[in-house]
């Protein structure tokens, strides 16, 4: 098996704890790190190609980098915990039994970005998460390893924990930045972006949890080490969920770059009770999806977009053959209808026009239109909104659409779900 | 008769307003803590946590609104959330909302005559990897079955 870095202690007893984090090392990174200029962090972080783990995968080192220096202002490392996309449970693992690795990330991080605070912004339904977090703060802070002169230099450092409150679209960095301001979580037009005006109109890095998780191991390995574990420009392991029916469902840590087909057949247990595999969205409900003759790639940022996919989160959702192609993906409609924010046009209209349609269809009210109706709707969603949300509502239906054209066609034709709506 | 805050809450509002930037990004926190000790956000609800905060009232609500957490109807002393999105659904899903409902005599967003129960189907709670899941107010189910949801219900009291 493949060497683990981000779940190495999920089954240490009491691997939440200062002091099992202490014992295997933990905190020894800090100290390095602190002894080194930003700058020096930075280039070890670019040197581990490190792309973010939220879904973008822009390469963390150079997002660093577009901070400002010598500006005077405070600075913010915002931890994006909001975890709402579907098929994605990782950081909620990351939190719950290694929460100090987060932390130590953090204050490396914010090191490099010369932030003074930081906000972990976590989903409002993850309470045993946020108490978790909460409870290794206070032990950071009885050490002084938080507050004013960390671990002995004039660096200082305030973590605390936000909570969502229930909205998807929260989890895009800026709706973020505005409810960690305590105000409706809608997403702010860019430029400018939130490294020149963020948090509380403050320079601001948003990175997601298992991002700044690996940074840590970045630091106390070095970035060639980190870079050699993964694919040319995508360092590290991921940690890829596999769920849907499989024998063995859960979290995965593999290196990037790990083959999606292996992933799905040899460490998920392949599918359950002898059921055929149809389709696979390989990285949240927001990613195009694939059929079953093409998961045997690479599963990386730029293998999956070459694959017309794309990694996203690495929650990979599997689809069995006699499920409904229409049925899983007008669930997901719903999904998107309900989260769009209403602030811009193509997406409030578009989202409820594609959940409305693919629901007819889907219950055999459809007509033949319809189809090319959902098409349409989608060329008219992307590229156009204030934040991606609305090519993430186009982008899935396009390719369920275009891939499984015929169930559509078959729905209309029957007048019914010839699968009766099984999933 | 206004609202008033108790000494409890109190204490957890002044602990929020310790930790976040300024007073306006404490208002989610102090929303939930409202939430705790009142139920649901009611326009009253929202007067107080607006005076207590020095916040002008139509931005409490404007916030309140927004989020689905803060609920504006009565629920339940048990509230269960049982996840409707893809992966639970290929799980049962849609078996364990229909089961609940039947055993409870519940619709989705209703509330039990006793005030025991309320039931409402949300969106992906990142537990797909053991799906079907739920949440009753703030604790966890995972790996659902028709059995496991009868025994978790028959011990809430
Ligand atoms: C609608 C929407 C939802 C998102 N949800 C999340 C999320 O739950 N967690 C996350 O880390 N990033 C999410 N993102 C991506 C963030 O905007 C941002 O790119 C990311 O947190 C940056 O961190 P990274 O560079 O470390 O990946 C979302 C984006 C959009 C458009
Ligand atoms: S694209 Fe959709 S979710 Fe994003 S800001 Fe516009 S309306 Fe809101
Ligand atoms: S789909 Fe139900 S928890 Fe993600």
């Amino acid at each position: 098996m493949s060497e683990l870095v981000l779940s190495k202690r999920f089954n240490t007893p009491d691997s939440h704890l200062l002091s099992t984090y202490e014992a295997d090392g933990g905190y020894q990174a800090a100290r390095k790190a602190l002894d080194m200029t930003p700058e020096e962090v930075v280039e070890e972080v670019k040197k581990a190609n490190l792309r973010g783990r939220g879904g973008a995968g822009f390469p963390a080192g150079i997002k660093w980098s577009f901070m400002p220096k010598d500006d005077g202002k405070p600075h913010f490392l915002c931890v994006n915990a909001d975890e709402g996309e579907p098929g994605t449970f990782k950081d909620r693992s990351l939190m719950r039994f290694d929460p100090h690795q987060l932390l130590e990330g953090i204050i490396i991080g914010c090191h490099a970005i010369r932030a003074e605070y930081s906000y972990i912004y976590v989903r409002g339904e993850m309470w045993d998460e946020k108490e978790i977090l909460w409870n290794a703060i206070r032990e950071l802070r009885a050490k002084n390893y938080l507050g004013k002169g960390i671990f002995g230099t004039k660096n200082n450092l305030h973590i605390a924990v936000c909570t969502g409150a229930g909205a998807y679209v929260c989890g895009e960095e800026t709706a973020m930045i505005n409810s960690i301001e305590g105000k409706r979580g809608e997403p702010r037009l860019k430029p400018p972006f939130p490294a020149q005006v963020g948090a509380f109109g403050m320079p601001t890095t948003v990175n997601n949890v298992e991002t700044i998780s690996n940074i840590p191991h970045i630091l106390k390995n070095g970035g060639e080490w980190f870079a050699s574990l993964g694919v040319e420009k995508d360092g590290g392991t991921r940690m890829y969920g596999v769920s849907g029916p499989v024998k063995n469902p859960g979290l995965f840590e593999r290196p990037q770059g790990y083959n999606l087909k292996k992933l799905i057949f040899e460490d998920a247990g392949g599918m359950l009770d002898g059921r055929e595999l149809k389709a696979v969205i390989p990285g949240g409900s927001s990613c195009p999806v694939l059929k079953a003759d093409e998961i045997d790639i690479p599963h990386n940022y730029d293998s999956l977009r070459d694959a017309g996919s794309m990694a996203g989160s690495a929650g990979v959702i599997v689809l069995p053959e006699d499920a409904c192609a229409v049925k899983a993906m007008a669930n997901l409609a719903q999904f998107y209808a309900h989260e769009s924010c209403g602030q811009c046009t193509p997406c409030r209209e578009g989202t409820h026009w594609l959940n409305l349609l693919i629901q007819r269809i889907e219950a055999g009210q459809g007509k033949m239109e319809d189809i090319d109706q959902l098409l349409q709707t989608c060329k008219n969603m992307m590229g156009s909104t204030i934040c991606p949300l609305s090519d993430a509502a186009a982008m899935p239906m396009e390719a369920f659409v275009r891939k499984f054209r015929d169930e559509f066609e078959e729905h209309v034709r029957l007048g019914r779900c010839p699968r009766d709506g099984r999933l | 008769m206004a609202l008033e805050f108790s000494a409890e809450s109190e204490k957890r509002i002044n602990e929020a307003l310790d930790e976040y930037y300024n007073t306006q990004a404490a208002l989610i926190p102090v929303l939930y803590i409202a939430q705790d000790e009142f139920g649901p956000v009611t326009p009253e609800v929202m007067d107080l946590v607006a005076k207590r905060l020095e916040l002008p009232r139509m931005f409490v609500e404007a916030v309140a609104s927004f989020y689905t957490m803060y609920l504006k109807k009565p629920f339940g002393r048990h509230h269960i959330q049982v996840c409707r999105t893809l992966s639970c659904h290929m799980a049962g899903a849609q078996n364990i909302v229909a089961h609940i409902k039947k055993k409870l005599e519940l619709e989705a967003g209703g509330v039990t005559p006793d005030g025991k129960f309320s039931l409402e189907e949300v969106e992906c709670l990142a537990m797909c990897g053991s799906a079907p899941a739920m949440i009753i107010n703030k604790t966890n189910y995972e790996n659902l079955t028709i059995e496991k949801v009868d025994e978790i219900l028959d011990n809430l009291d």
